[in-house]
């Protein structure tokens, strides 16, 4: 590993130590939950007893992955200014979320998002096309999480990668399987402080110091890189791929699935908007924090060792957390990191269980005449497998490039999920026919165009020139999917559908009736 | 006429999409206008605010900040102002249920 010293890699006691800590506290946790969920909305939605504060922490913990914490900071290390553009992006579609999507959705919904949709279109034909687009998001989310956590918990605690997706995936199923959304919470809750926690110490700790005077920072990096590393780079040569990647970036934090099912677990509405406005405190905050983290690293770990030990920079921030803690620090935000990743993949499989065992099976299969106690035993069933699917996947996806995954997934659920979501809600004359078509349009053109795409085709296929110019497909996928919508609701009115429209706006607007 | 004709109902359903979709446009313009910035004319964000500082520092954390102000305003409308409205309409909403089944006993009972 060239010249440069580090403990990275080695086998750490302490960050072995405080990943067990935390793994038996969030089982013991899993225990007790696993007591009190017993009933579907117990399972899918922790008897909707969640406050406000907690939900926003854990829509946090939902959200922070350990990609953008390791790669955002990774990436302001090496490329500096750059980094801040992802940051703002991941940031910007929650005042969306909370405008357009929170409210209507916890108040004519159940467990899922297609709860929200099927109130007035054809229960059959929307559930089905809404489990096309939330399974794809799932799916391509969870790949990219778990083949990302092989490879971080191989490269900080030298464990083989198998065996950190063995371990990753068992004790994820667990949480989900026993605990349902009641320990899945608690698990984002705890790991979401951990991560703001940690984070802030090693801010506190950089810029210590620099007299707490960040700008006194941003000077050191200019000049020790040059003033070229608080300016913006090669990030955005191409403007509409610029614009298409903040679009999906935008729109699909409104449209992913673990993040809209957690609106439920709060008593109304009222608690859903308060979670969504302590969500996004939490969450800018954030990356303000991996902004400084980025540079910290750049200058008090330096360029040249961050790229010896991963030439992606993904380590730069726990480099930086031995450069100013030591080894007992550096244990710690390792583990916290561990922590992250099992938090993101336990919402992502519980979503997508949901899904199977709440919409298929429950409301197309059994057409919502299966018992509490079947739909239950169905979505535990539909964990264990979704869960083991993940490992399989994890497993064969190992050396992979998939970061474009989580741009795929992002891109699904901006294109396919959120205009449907967001039609089904305000417009009247939105038909089963025209939710069917905008959800698989945007479906099958995201995917399509991803693969047709510079990232996939001339990056991964080796083909030389790309059939699809831009890496993000968002530009185009949203506004077809919209296009499609419209056109066919207008196309074949569909009168019952207007009708409950109108029925339940009192539920929509001041949540009469809502569950 | 159902419930939601109201001409009550329907000022509040209006006033509410008014806020939500001006917010919306609020976040989006700073959003996008950042990114078109970024992409059309970087030689605005690489101008020096201080030493070495570029006001594309600035900006791109003003995003953020533009992101907690919308969100606060939003809540705090939501909660001081529509929310009060909504509860009374509920209230409203409930009467008229009642009144409604109090007829309905009545021409049972009638026939």
């Amino acid at each position: 590993m060239g010249g440069y010293q580090t403990s990275i890699g080695q086998v750490s006691v302490t960050s072995i130590l405080i990943f067990s800590i935390f793994v038996g506290i969030t089982l013991a946790i899993t225990y007790w939950a696993a007591k009190k969920t017993k009933t579907t909305s117990e399972f899918y939605a922790a008897g909707r007893n969640i406050t406000g504060l907690q939900n926003g922490l854990a829509l946090g913990g939902d959200y922070m992955s350990a990609a953008s914490f390791l790669g955002i900071a990774g990436l302001v290390a090496l490329q500096g200014y750059d980094g801040l553009i992802y940051s703002v992006g991941w940031l910007v579609g929650w005042p969306l979320v909370l405008f357009l999507i929170a409210e209507p959705l916890r108040n004519l919904g159940k467990y899922t998002m297609a709860d929200a949709m099927a109130y007035r279109l054809k229960q059959k034909p929307i559930r089905i096309a809404t489990s096309v687009g939330s399974l794809a998001t799932i799916v391509f989310y969870l790949i990219a999480q778990m083949v990302g956590s092989g490879s971080l918990i191989k490269l900080v605690f030298g464990l083989p990668y198998e065996l950190a997706i063995i371990i990753v995936g068992g004790v994820m199923i667990s949480y989900v399987l026993f605990g349902g959304m009641l320990a899945t919470t608690w698990v984002q809750i705890i790991k979401a402080l951990l991560l703001l926690g940690g984070a802030t110490i090693m801010v506190v700790m950089v810029l210590a110091q620099f007299d707490f005077n960040p700008i006194r920072l941003f000077d050191e990096a200019a000049r020790q890189y040059g003033d070229k590393v608080l300016l913006p780079g090669g990030l955005v040569d191409n403007p509409i791929d610029a614009l298409s990647l903040g679009l999906a970036l935008m729109l699909g934090t409104a449209g992913l699935p673990h993040i809209l099912m957690r609106f439920y677990t709060v008593p109304d509405a009222r608690e859903a908007r308060k979670s969504v406005l302590y969500a996004t405190g939490f969450i800018g905050y954030f990356y303000v924090l991996t902004f400084i983290i980025g540079f910290g690293a750049m200058v008090l770990v330096g360029q040249n060792a961050i790229r010896q030990v991963d030439s992606g920079g993904n380590m730069a921030a726990l480099l930086l957390a031995e450069v100013t803690g030591g080894t007992m620090f550096l244990g710690f935000i390792a583990a916290v990191a561990f922590a992250t990743i099992l938090a993101v993949v336990a919402g992502l499989t519980l979503a997508g269980a949901s899904t199977i065992s709440h919409d298929i099976y429950a409301n197309v299969i059994r057409k919502g005449k299966s018992t509490e106690k079947e739909e239950v035993k169905m979505a535990k069933k539909a964990t264990l497998v979704l869960g083991v699917f993940a490992i399989l996947l994890g497993i064969a996806f190992k050396g992979q490039n998939v970061a474009f995954m989580v741009g795929l997934a992002f891109a699904i659920a901006a294109s396919a999920n959120f205009p449907a979501l967001l039609m089904t809600i305000t417009w009247r004359s939105f038909t089963t026919q025209g939710a069917v078509a905008s959800i698989l349009t945007g479906t099958v053109l995201a995917l399509i165009l991803i693969l047709l795409g510079p990232t996939v085709w001339v990056g991964l296929l080796k083909n030389k020139e790309a059939l699809f110019p831009l890496n993000n497909p968002a530009i185009i996928s949203i506004p077809a999917a919209i296009v499609v919508g419209i056109v066919v609701s207008l196309a074949r009115p569909e009168a019952e559908a207007r009708e409950l429209y109108e029925e339940k706006k009192v539920r929509t607007y001041l949540g009469v009736g809502a569950e | 006429m159902s419930w939601s004709d109201q001409a009550e109902f329907k000022s509040l359903v209006f006033k509410k999409r008014l806020v939500t979709t001006a917010l919306t446009l609020s976040m989006s313009v700073g959003y996008f206008g950042f990114i078109l910035l970024l992409a059309y004319n970087k030689a605005c964000l690489a101008q020096k605010v201080g030493d070495h500082v570029t006001l594309g520092i600035p900006m791109g954390l003003g995003v953020i900040v533009l992101a907690w102000l919308v969100t606060g305003v939003y809540v705090w409308w939501a909660n001081e102002v529509y929310d009060k409205e909504a509860n009374k309409m509920k209230i409203n909403w409930a009467n008229d249920m009642y009144d409604q089944a109090a007829v309905a006993m009545k021409i049972r009972k009638g026939a």
